[in-house]
């Protein structure tokens, strides 16, 4: 492996980790909205 | 054939110990896509049959939860079964044998999507519903993966409990009771798992056995993997009549019952009276497409109903 793939691997993991932790973010305001707006 | 009670082929030296070169999709993989698929929809017909409503967004969340607990369970089974799996042809490419998904990240990744699962299920739903998401996840990791798999050939039959569970969260996500139709849809996809797997398990046999899980094909022999097929599949055509005489579906379910049941039970007579790999092969597939359409026409019936 080297280590040019080895940074494009963690790139990709990092943009993918961020995706999900804004998507959660959105997820739990969304949450807030219908229950508290429910 | 005796087997040994826990097979260990790989010391840790056989795993890399470095995750750099995984990439996004390696993780996706853990959580068996396939699986997912089938995880995901039976949940979803279980939530649509549901006598009440809730928020369209709070059952995606639900619906989510369920997938990342379906998930979260997948992943540990492959960081346990990582031993067996380098070893079978079938499941050699999956992240951690190749070596690009280090076991003890793939552990991490196990347990943080088990633990949001059940916490998302329980904040957006009820704790009925994350308290079974919890149960299923530990009867799959614990008592199937851990302990029946590499002990005896009844593993697939009792730890298809397991993959039963989705319909019934669905539905008490939505209605925050248990009744008796989700665990009639429960008891099908029970009953359904023996023959589904013992057909995969009939054609990769000597994968199965050079990894010594003591499957049926292994520790009975072809015959005997093929009479339990036919009585399996038998079970499960007369189960799938079962919502019919409770007055739960119409004429659509009841035809589509009768088509889809005619037609597995052809297929498993044929894995029965020829034999050989296409059988096999046809009759695993089949299943499949068979709870797929089966809850499908539950769910046309249930939609027909209200509109006719």
């Amino acid at each position: 492996m080297n280590k040019e793939q080895k940074d494009q691997a963690q790139r990709s993991r990092n943009t993918a980790l961020g995706l999900v932790l804004a998507g959660l973010v959105i997820l739990f305001y969304g949450l807030a909205i219908v229950r508290v707006g429910g | 054939m005796s087997l040994p009670m826990t097979p260990a082929y790989a010391s840790e030296a056989s795993f890399s110990q470095d995750s750099s070169l995984a990439t996004p999709r390696d993780f996706w993989l853990l959580m068996k896509p396939g699986v997912l698929s089938l995880v995901v929809f039976t949940a979803f017909v279980g939530a649509i049959l549901a006598p009440s409503t809730i928020h369209p967004f709070v059952l995606l969340v639900a619906i989510l939860s369920i997938t990342l607990g379906a998930g979260g369970a997948a992943a540990f089974n492959m960081w346990y079964d990582r031993d067996i799996d380098l070893v079978m042809k079938r499941t050699r490419s999956r992240p951690i044998p190749a070596g690009r998904v280090a076991p003890h990240d793939a552990l991490t990744f196990a347990s943080l999507l088990s633990v949001t699962s059940v916490t998302l299920m329980g904040l957006a739903t009820n704790m009925l519903a994350a308290g079974l998401l919890a149960l299923s996840i530990v009867y799959y990791t614990f008592f199937y993966t851990a302990f029946l798999k590499r002990r005896t050939p009844q593993n697939i039959v009792i730890g298809g409990g397991a993959g039963a569970f989705p319909p019934l969260i669905g539905w008490v996500a939505v209605t925050g009771e248990i009744a008796l139709l989700p665990l009639v849809l429960v008891w099908l996809i029970f009953i359904w798992t023996p023959s589904h797997f013992w057909a995969l398990a009939l054609y990769r046999s000597s994968d199965y056995a050079n990894a010594r899980v003591p499957m049926l094909p292994v520790t009975h022999g072809e015959l005997s993997t093929k009479r339990h097929i036919i009585v399996y599949s038998i079970l499960l055509v007369a189960s799938a009549f079962i919502p019919v005489y409770l007055g739960d579906f119409g004429v659509i379910y009841a035809l589509s019952a009768v088509l889809l049941g005619a037609a597995y039970l052809l297929l498993a007579t044929k894995v029965w009276w020829i034999g050989g790999e296409k059988p096999a092969i046809r009759l695993f597939l089949f299943s499949i497409a068979y709870l797929f359409l089966l809850f499908l026409s539950m769910v046309i019936d249930h939609v027909g109903a209200r509109f006719l």
